[in-house]
């Protein structure tokens, strides 16, 4: 047969299966196929011999497991990975996607696992490595006026510099709502670490991503010295914070989904793999 | 042995940490992938060549714009149309004629072979065109006054000659297959492009991965040129050169 | 459900992309074809090591993919501190360069061969002619060998030109923004397919048949004695 079908089966009583979380498997067992990138350490990355690895791998095995579901998690080009969904390649998106307007036009997501602010990033000997607003954390949320004064000051600092960033993503919205016409050279690249390579052999000036990741990758011996420069900004246009990414019309995918994450976060297990992978606790706030 | 041998070795062999399974089993599905895309390249390069010669006026267009308009766009372009417009084009046949419900999805193998197909069939069909150009007029006729049925005809006098003809032009589609299959990469099909990537990425050395990749090209395509000159030789003995 | 609306802002987005794609094209098009002369010199040349360069540089181009070049030039170099050091750095830290560099070494090895049909193509007779009648070296390649070499040589490099406008849609790859690289752009941020996907075919599609054109005119400029054969419509045919 040349193509596989695939029908999402969701047994009625699944969700409250998932709730309770501990009750013996009833029915019949539900596949659900989860797509990651595979190329954005340490949310999810290749690891030698090319199987996946990373913080949404682990936390997608234990959601699985609560659900009672059985998972196959398949790698997927960031660039494609939303239109794969709604093409039915897969069910459901767990690779560092933030909730955002744009998003949710087209697909839907289940409540919020992570959340962490993003940055400039740069090396040591990079010209923008003193951005104005370093050690602030701020959320457009709450603090909008205060951004915008800031990215004013940094703004005329980028002129004839070149950024690098994820193409599709929430930083590459980010750029282009606020420094399209600063002068600046912004590539878009197919994944982070292909911007962290060009940031490390100088071909950038500096790249804006999630800080998780900047602080991972800066671990990396030819990364040293990698960090985050100016405010660390949250909220917004930056999007509501890292979810499960899920077509519309699955509902009661999207229950189980809130039910198995909202019970990893009461009992600690966000926060233990969060720690496990990112040194500090990233599961939200609410 | 010098160093820098023995760190490729410790990269690129066989042990727990190695890549050099994986890499050959990247190789095996370029293999594959290419040899699925030919085998569809043929049935469409075959058809849209009929088309061409039928004397059907619709047939011709529609294979005329087949292959025109193939041969004018990027390869890279055809992909990306296969692989993010397929799924939504069968799902809505699937919804539409077959009452079905969920969804019908091409996994990035069938999608792959698929636009490698589609483009590759565009050039063979100019191949078999030629090929067929070069079948004697006189042959053919000489089957019809025979008394020889058109299909009969074809299938011993045409078809034979054809496909002896062709060889040399597939030899090159074959070879066109090959390298357009590295473009199936984007869609996440690990192919030996794409494989190479990934360990370069992982590793940090892009260098050995990408030179160990095109080693690999290099071989598939040295071998596959040979076994086609010998096919060549096969098929045109007793045949007197010009 | 055509969006005209839609089709139009994709237009738009991907018109831009447009200088980027000829300009890369005519580039590495013009220096590489200058590349390929001197590699089919080298073929022909009867030097042993000359044309054994030549050969294995055609044989290891021809045997590779073109992306996995690309990414070797882009990425592959770049990890090496000796070269980002060296005075190539600035050419090989823009992806244009690298783009550049990738699409012209690799048309150099399919312009060789080419050329080197053409070549060998001319005449014995003509050559021999001309001799007698006092030309030599450069002359007799300017006069006789070169324009007829040129002539038998160019439908064959007409379609070297149009598979290299296909071509430069891997520089997207490398981060340049140019057609193809646009047009999975709106894929990726619209969701929507096949509205970029026609834009962008449509663009390649006027590209190459204005260079199919060209080329056809100046093929029959070549050769006003040989006007009947030419008379058919231009063609995009199989070279590689």
């Amino acid at each position: 047969m040349l193509f596989r079908r695939s029908f999402v089966r969701l047994a009625a009583a699944g969700a409250a299966v998932v709730a309770s979380g501990s009750q013996p498997a009833r029915a019949q067992q539900r596949t659900i196929r989860i797509a990651t990138e595979g190329a954005y350490a340490p949310w999810n990355f290749t690891g030698p011999g090319g199987q996946l690895l990373g913080f949404e791998i682990d936390l997608a095995n234990d959601l699985c497991r609560r659900m009672n579901a059985r998972c196959t998690i398949v790698a997927q080009d960031w660039d494609g990975i939303i239109p794969g969904l709604t093409a039915g390649r897969y069910d459901a998106i767990m690779a560092g996607m933030n909730i955002t307007d744009r998003r949710l036009e087209v697909i839907n997501f289940s409540r919020v696992y992570a959340a962490g602010p993003h940055a400039f990033g740069t090396m040591p000997n990079s010209p923008l490595r003193n951005l104005p607003g370093a050690g602030r954390t701020l959320s457009f949320a709450t603090e909008e006026a205060e951004i915008r004064a800031l990215l004013d000051q940094i703004r005329p600092l980028l002129r004839g510099r070149t950024i690098g960033v994820q193409t599709a993503t929430t930083n590459s919205a980010f750029l282009a709502q606020f420094f399209a016409n600063a002068g600046a050279t912004i590539r878009e690249y197919r994944t982070t670490e292909e911007h962290d390579l060009d940031l490390a052999a100088g071909r950038l000036d500096a790249i804006f991503a999630a800080v998780t990741a900047m602080t991972a990758t800066a671990e990396k011996p030819e990364f040293r010295g990698l960090a985050p420069s100016g405010p660390l900004l949250s909220g917004g246009i930056l999007g509501r914070g890292v979810a499960v990414g899920l077509r519309k019309a699955d509902t009661d995918l999207k229950a189980a989904f809130d039910a198995a994450i909202e019970a990893a976060l009461a009992d600690g297990t966000i926060r233990r793999l969060s720690e496990r992978w990112f040194k500090t606790d990233i599961s939200p706030r609410s | 042995m010098p160093q820098w041998l023995i760190d490729y070795w410790a990269l690129m062999g066989f042990g727990p940490t190695g890549w050099g399974l994986s890499m050959l089993r990247a190789a095996g599905m370029t293999i594959a992938v290419s040899s699925a895309g030919f085998a569809l390249g043929s049935v469409l390069g075959a058809l849209a060549a009929w088309g061409r010669l039928s004397g059907s006026r619709i047939a011709a267009v529609i294979s005329a714009t087949y292959t025109t308009v193939i041969r004018g766009i990027p390869e890279l372009l055809v992909i990306y149309l296969v692989f993010f417009g397929g799924a939504v084009v069968l799902g809505w046949i699937w919804r539409t004629f077959w009452d079905g419900e969920g969804f019908v999805s091409l996994p990035a193998f069938v999608a792959g072979f698929i636009a490698v197909g589609i483009c590759n069939g565009a050039y063979q069909a100019e191949v078999f065109r030629g090929a067929f150009r070069t079948v004697a007029r006189g042959e053919i006729e000489a089957a019809a006054a025979f008394g020889m049925p058109r299909a009969l005809a074809f299938r011993r006098i045409v078809a034979p000659q054809v496909l002896r003809f062709a060889l040399p032009g597939l030899g090159n589609c074959w070879q066109l297959c090959l390298k357009e299959s590295a473009l199936i990469s984007v869609t996440g099909l690990v192919e030996l492009l794409r494989q190479s990537f990934i360990g370069g990425r992982s590793t940090r050395d892009f260098f050995s991965f990408l030179l160990t990749g095109a080693a690999l090209y290099l071989v598939i395509t040295t071998v596959s040129s040979a076994l086609f000159a010998a096919a060549e030789r096969r098929a045109l003995r007793g045949l007197k050169r010009a | 459900m055509i969006d005209a609306a839609f089709l139009l802002e994709c237009f738009r987005t991907i018109l831009p992309g447009v200088p980027t794609t000829l300009g890369l094209m005519a580039l590495s098009v013009s220096v590489g074809f200058v590349f390929a002369v001197l590699l089919a010199l080298a073929r022909l040349s009867a030097i042993p090591p000359l044309d054994l360069v030549a050969r294995a540089y055609v044989f290891v181009f021809r045997g590779t993919p073109l992306a996995i070049q690309m990414f070797l030039i882009y990425f592959g170099l770049a990890q090496f501190p000796w070269i980002r050091a060296s005075i190539l750095w600035p050419y090989l830290r823009e992806p244009f360069w690298c783009a550049f560099l990738a699409l012209m070494l690799n048309t150099a090895a399919y312009g060789s061969e080419i050329v080197r049909g053409g070549l060998l193509s001319v005449p014995h007779g003509q050559v021999e002619a001309a001799r007698a009648a006092g030309m030599s070296g450069l002359l007799l390649f300017r006069r006789i060998v070169g324009p007829i070499a040129l002539r038998n040589a160019l439908p064959a490099y007409g379609n070297e030109i149009i598979l290299m406008v296909k071509a430069t849609s891997l520089a997207s790859m490398v981060t340049l923004v140019e057609v193809t690289g646009l047009a999975a752009r709106i894929i990726s941020t619209t969701y929507r397919v096949f509205e970029a996907f026609a834009v962008a075919a449509v663009i390649y599609l006027a590209i190459n048949f204005t260079l199919a054109g060209l080329v056809w005119v100046v093929e029959r400029r070549l050769s006003p004695d040989h006007r009947p054969e030419l008379d058919a419509a231009p063609d995009m045919r199989l070279v590689h």
